[in-house]
């Protein structure tokens, strides 16, 4: 029977097996189920062949529907249409197929689901190992560290066991030697003493000696003996001289202990006064706090106004007693500042709170106002948008307005208003030329006079000349050349370089552009008025400029040092400055030296630098 | 600035008499004394041999030779030329000579410190102090001369001896709390006598004129204490150099530490910091003649004509250090040298392994006001006696000077280049002293800006 079963189920098996073989992705187990059962099928043919034969169709049916009612399908019942059983009710042997059809399809499903879990399962199955594996992997080695750290343990131990004894034994050693140590001391101070005492004895034994001997040398020689340096005599040592000594010494002391003490009261009257207006300003600055101050708490308050009454009155009191310089004044006066100081710390500490208060408050509410002061300012930067806004607006209807309707008159207005502008700025260009102009006209005007002047001179001078040309006329001499006339010329341009800064002042009004242009023109001016007298007389002014500035130089080169030494006048370069004294200090005397020059810090430096400098170049 | 010619010296023994209107000079076994405005020699005096010491009396009129070889001292008078004066001490030796602030006795110290020998050259008498003690600074006498404290050593304890200098009378003797006295020192107003101890323990005991113990300080413990003490000229403060290279000053009131001067390696915090800085003339390198002749005359006007000036540094500063040899003694560390401006306003001090630099102290505000760095180690410096003014010398051909406006460097003119060994203020000329190994050279400051 069991034969049957499993040819049945393996034919039927086959035909899903081939569908499944073709719906599903077929995994590896189920090919390994199909190339199982298709070998199976193949050979099962003859045995199906033989199942069901012509002869035994009525078994078979029976057998079937026995078989489907122990399946449980007893609805279905195959019949025969014969009772040959040629012929086979077809309906409910189809709704019997259908059935274990069902059936087969849904135990497929199940054994596939399975086979999945399976699958699922070996696989977590194989990581389980893996990582059991790794695990133990780890566990070993852990017990490895784990065993070579106890070794180092003990190792470690053991040397701190070696270590400790060997501290002992140090510090057995190091009392042994603070023992010999103290001892060798007492030793040695003790040996120092005899030794001391010896030498005692024996400086004792040789003073001795030396004046049982009666040493001959020693003695002094004197030619005539010398009177006291005070000048008096000198006298005999007796009670009252002592006393005397006596006496002096404690007076030097009591001097020196009195002149200590006015020293001492001095300060002390200082310290006093320090203290005094001290305690005054406290009660100052107390008081008013207690009464304008805090009105939190009344009992603070009256408290504060008690204690500053209190403090009033000690105040007074010790003013009175600081002058008895007592000790229960001093008692006083320290205890009345220490309870000022007390207060004023508590008012001092007092303030501190607040302010941290304050702060803790003003923190609180930096948290808050952010909040509200960006929603006002959103609020106030809308508004202004908006007001812009219909500005811009109100700005462009107008202007529309403008071009539209009263183009002509508005414009015109404007223009207008340019055309002004336009004017204005050409008339003050009119009055800036205007202006040069007239500088021109005085500069020129002054020039004329001058040249004038100068005419006059030169007339002079030329009658002058003609005068001492007749003059030489008579004497057959050549003409000398004319000094006098150079001088009169340079007293000119002096005058003009005098006049120079007057003009500057006069012309205050003016533009720096115009200046510019006038220091232009006032260049070749003066080469002009220059160019007026004859050209050795400018030759000679060329000249005499230089030779002046060098024979300044000359006369006055050493004194001028001195002074920039003196003043710090940092006019003349440091060159010019030192050489002249080497030259004077090694013609006057050999062993003369710079100055012991006291700089400060930093012009120490400066002057080390300018020495310095002094040696680069040369 | 000018400078004097060059004199002759011997043993650094040259003194300005202290009225400083003469100036004395031994060389070899001559004595010279000379005028100081014109240094024109005033008297000669031949002793009996080379002179190892040499000092004037109070008054100006005597000069005190001594000649520890021969345990002689021989005494010549100014206005007599002919009178003489010699004191043997015969074969007990002598190692210290000085005279009594009245400028008529003369104090002897015999080898051994054995006694001190005290001649009178009114009576020719003599007298003995015995048990001196052999210490730093075991005698003091009082700024106005009229007592004189000495350090003795009896039964190894140390005690002092208060004399009132006008009749040797003994005043106060008393045992002092010391270990091992290395020094005293009297306040300039005479009334506080400072004593402290040697360098294995820091302490230093303030004594009355009568003997009180005023006070006891003591910085620390165990290490090496003590190396300098000097009183400021106003006897306000006592500064304490030491070998922690600090400096403290006591107050005269409390006698307690108001403030404590450090010498760092790195200075961060001071007004100014003046370094030496050596300016040599390119003259090595010089290819051509032409170029040589122009350097070598910059040269010269360099080293004659120009202060050499120090440069000014920006903060911090490292000042060189010398690490001292810890397995001998006396190491060269700590504060050593102490000296306050004749105005009380500076203090001027010396580490001394730091040995190249000089700290100024500003005593007003209790700060560092200057550090004066020089090439080479400083050999000795000094405060002009009347105005706040620093000269140094560290034994090379320059003279250094300070003052609160500035620093300045000048080179001795002088032919053969004279070394500064040591200088001394004249008491009011307004002029230096400079000795070198056997030389010594005046140097006189420009007097028309004191004028102003």
């Amino acid at each position: 029977m069991g034969e049957w079963w499993t040819t049945e189920a393996s034919m039927e098996n086959c035909e899903i097996s081939s569908i499944s073989h073709v719906t599903m992705s077929p995994s590896r187990q189920n090919n390994f189920v199909s190339s199982y059962l298709f070998p199976l099928a193949k050979s099962s043919y003859s045995v199906i062949s033989a199942f069901c034969t012509e002869d035994n169709v009525l078994q078979c049916i029976s057998y079937i529907n026995q078989e489907l009612a122990s399946l449980g399908l007893c609805s279905t019942y195959i019949e025969a249409t014969s009772p040959e059983g040629t012929g086979l009710n077809a309906v409910p042997a189809l709704n019997a197929i259908y059935e274990l059809l069902q059936i087969h399809r849904r135990t497929m499903s199940t054994v596939e689901a399975l086979e999945k879990e399976q699958l699922k399962k070996s696989s977590t199955m194989e990581l389980m190992q893996t990582s059991n594996t790794r695990l133990k992997d780890q566990l070993e080695l852990s017990i490895r560290e784990k065993s070579g750290l106890h070794e180092m343990e003990r190792q470690l131990q053991l040397k701190i066991k070696t270590l400790q004894s060997c501290l002992k034994t140090e510090k057995d050693e190091v009392q042994k030697l603070q023992s010999i140590i103290a001892s060798r001391a007492s030793q040695y101070s003790h040996d120092a003493k005899r030794k001391e005492r010896e030498a005692a004895k024996l400086k004792e034994r040789l003073s001795q000696l030396l004046v049982d001997r009666k040493d001959k040398k020693l003695a002094i020689d004197v030619l005539n003996c010398l009177g006291r340096s005070d000048g008096k005599r000198g006298h005999w040592k007796t009670a009252k001289a002592t006393a005397s000594h006596e006496g002096e010494m404690y007076k030097s002391l009591l001097s020196d202990y009195e002149a200590s003490q006015k020293s001492l009261m001095l300060e002390n009257a200082e310290l006093k006064k320090v203290l005094q207006q001290m305690k005054k300003e406290m009660i100052h600055i107390l008081s008013p706090c207690s009464s304008s101050g805090r009105g939190a708490t009344a009992d603070d308050s009256q408290e504060q106004h008690h204690d500053s009454d209190g403090e009033e009155k000690m105040g007074d009191t010790s003013r009175e007693t600081l002058d008895q310089s007592c000790e229960h004044a001093r008692e006083q006066l320290t205890n009345s500042i220490r309870q000022q100081w007390r207060k004023l710390r508590n008012h001092v500490e007092k303030l501190d709170s607040q302010v941290s208060q304050v702060q803790n408050q003003l923190e609180s509410n930096k948290e808050m106002i952010p909040l509200e002061t960006h929603e006002d300012e959103m609020e106030r930067m809308r508004c202004e948008v908006q007001q812009c806004k219909e500005f811009i607006h109100a700005q462009q209807q107008l202007l529309q307005q403008q071009l539209n309707t009263s183009f002509d008159d508005e414009t015109a207005a404007l223009l207008n208003d340019c055309y002004t502008l336009e004017e204005k700025e050409r008339l003050k260009e009119e009055w800036k030329l205007f202006e040069e102009q007239k500088r021109n006209f005085e500069r020129e005007r002054k020039n004329f006079t001058e040249a004038a002047i100068r005419l006059g001179r030169e007339k002079k001078a030329f009658e002058e000349d003609r005068a001492s040309w007749l003059k030489n006329q008579f004497l057959n001499m050549t003409p000398f050349t004319d000094r006098r006339r150079c001088s009169s010329s340079d007293g000119h341009s002096a005058l003009s370089v005098r006049s120079e800064p007057e003009i500057r002042m006069s012309s205050v009004k003016a533009q720096l552009a115009k200046s510019s242009t006038y220091t232009t023109f006032s260049t070749p001016r003066s080469s002009q008025s220059g160019a007026v007298p004859s050209t050795p007389e400018l030759y000679r002014t060329l000249r005499l400029i230089p030779e002046s500035s060098s024979s300044r130089h000359s006369n006055r080169g050493l004194w001028q040092e001195c002074s920039t030494i003196e003043d710090g006048d940092n006019q003349q370069p440091p060159e010019t400055c030192f050489p002249p004294p080497s030259v004077l200090f090694q013609s006057q005397k050999r062993h003369k030296n710079v100055g012991f020059i006291q700089p400060g810090d930093h012009e120490k430096g400066g002057t080390a630098a300018s020495f310095r400098g002094e040696h680069k170049p040369s | 600035m000018n400078f004097s010619e060059v004199f002759k010296q011997s043993n650094q023994l040259c003194k300005v008499s202290p009225d400083g209107k003469y100036l004395a000079t031994c060389v070899q076994y001559r004595l010279v004394v000379r005028d100081v405005s014109t240094l024109q020699i005033m008297h000669l005096y031949t002793c009996l041999d080379q002179i190892s010491h040499m000092e004037w009396s109070s008054d100006s009129l005597f000069i005190l030779c001594a000649m520890y070889k021969r345990g002689l001292v021989q005494v010549w008078s100014l206005e007599q030329p002919d009178w003489h004066c010699k004191i043997d001490e015969g074969s007990i030796g002598l190692v210290s000579s000085r005279w009594s602030p009245d400028g008529r006795h003369i104090l002897n110290t015999t080898e051994f410190h054995l006694r001190i020998t005290v001649w009178s050259l009114c009576t020719k008498a003599v007298s003995y102090i015995k048990y001196p003690k052999a210490c730093q600074k075991g005698i003091d006498f009082s700024r106005d001369g009229s007592y004189m404290a000495l350090a003795e050593r009896r039964d190894c304890k140390d005690f002092v001896s208060i004399f009132v200098c006008d009749d040797w009378h003994l005043l106060r003797h008393f045992e002092t709390e010391t270990q091992d006295l290395a020094g005293l020192e009297w306040s300039p107003n005479g009334c506080v006598l400072a004593v402290w101890d040697s360098c294995l323990e820091y302490k230093v005991l303030l004594y009355s004129l009568d003997g009180r113990l005023l006070s006891t300080y003591s910085a620390y413990e165990w290490s090496l204490g003590v190396k300098s003490v000097s009183w400021s000229p106003s006897s306000q403060f006592l500064a304490i150099g030491s070998y922690d290279e600090k400096v403290r000053i006591i107050n005269h009131i409390t006698w307690k530490k108001i403030a404590q001067f450090e010498h760092p390696a790195t200075v961060e915090s001071t007004k100014t910091v003046y370094k030496e800085v050596e300016r040599r003339p390119a003259v090595a390198h010089s290819s051509t003649p032409r170029v040589n002749v122009l350097t070598n005359f910059v040269s010269l006007i360099n080293s004659l004509l120009l202060p050499h000036l120090d440069e000014i540094c920006s903060l911090p500063v490292q000042i060189p250090v010398v690490k001292p040899d810890p397995d001998r003694a006396n190491p060269k560390i700590g504060v050593s040298v102490l000296a306050f401006s004749s105005d009380n306003h500076y203090l001027a001090t010396k580490n001394d392994n730091m040995a190249s630099a000089v700290w100024v102290w500003n005593m007003q505000k209790m700060s560092l006001e200057a550090v004066l760095e020089q090439t080479s180690a400083v050999r000795c410096f000094q405060w002009d006696p009347r105005h706040p003014r620093l000269a140094l010398c560290t034994g090379n051909t320059k003279l250094y000077l300070w003052s609160p406006g500035g620093c300045v460097a000048v080179q001795v003119p002088t032919e053969g280049g004279f070394q500064v060994h040591s200088l001394n203020w004249h008491c009011s000329d307004n002029s230096l002293i400079l000795l070198g190994k056997e030389q010594l050279c005046l140097c006189y400051m420009e007097t028309d800006e004191e004028d102003k």
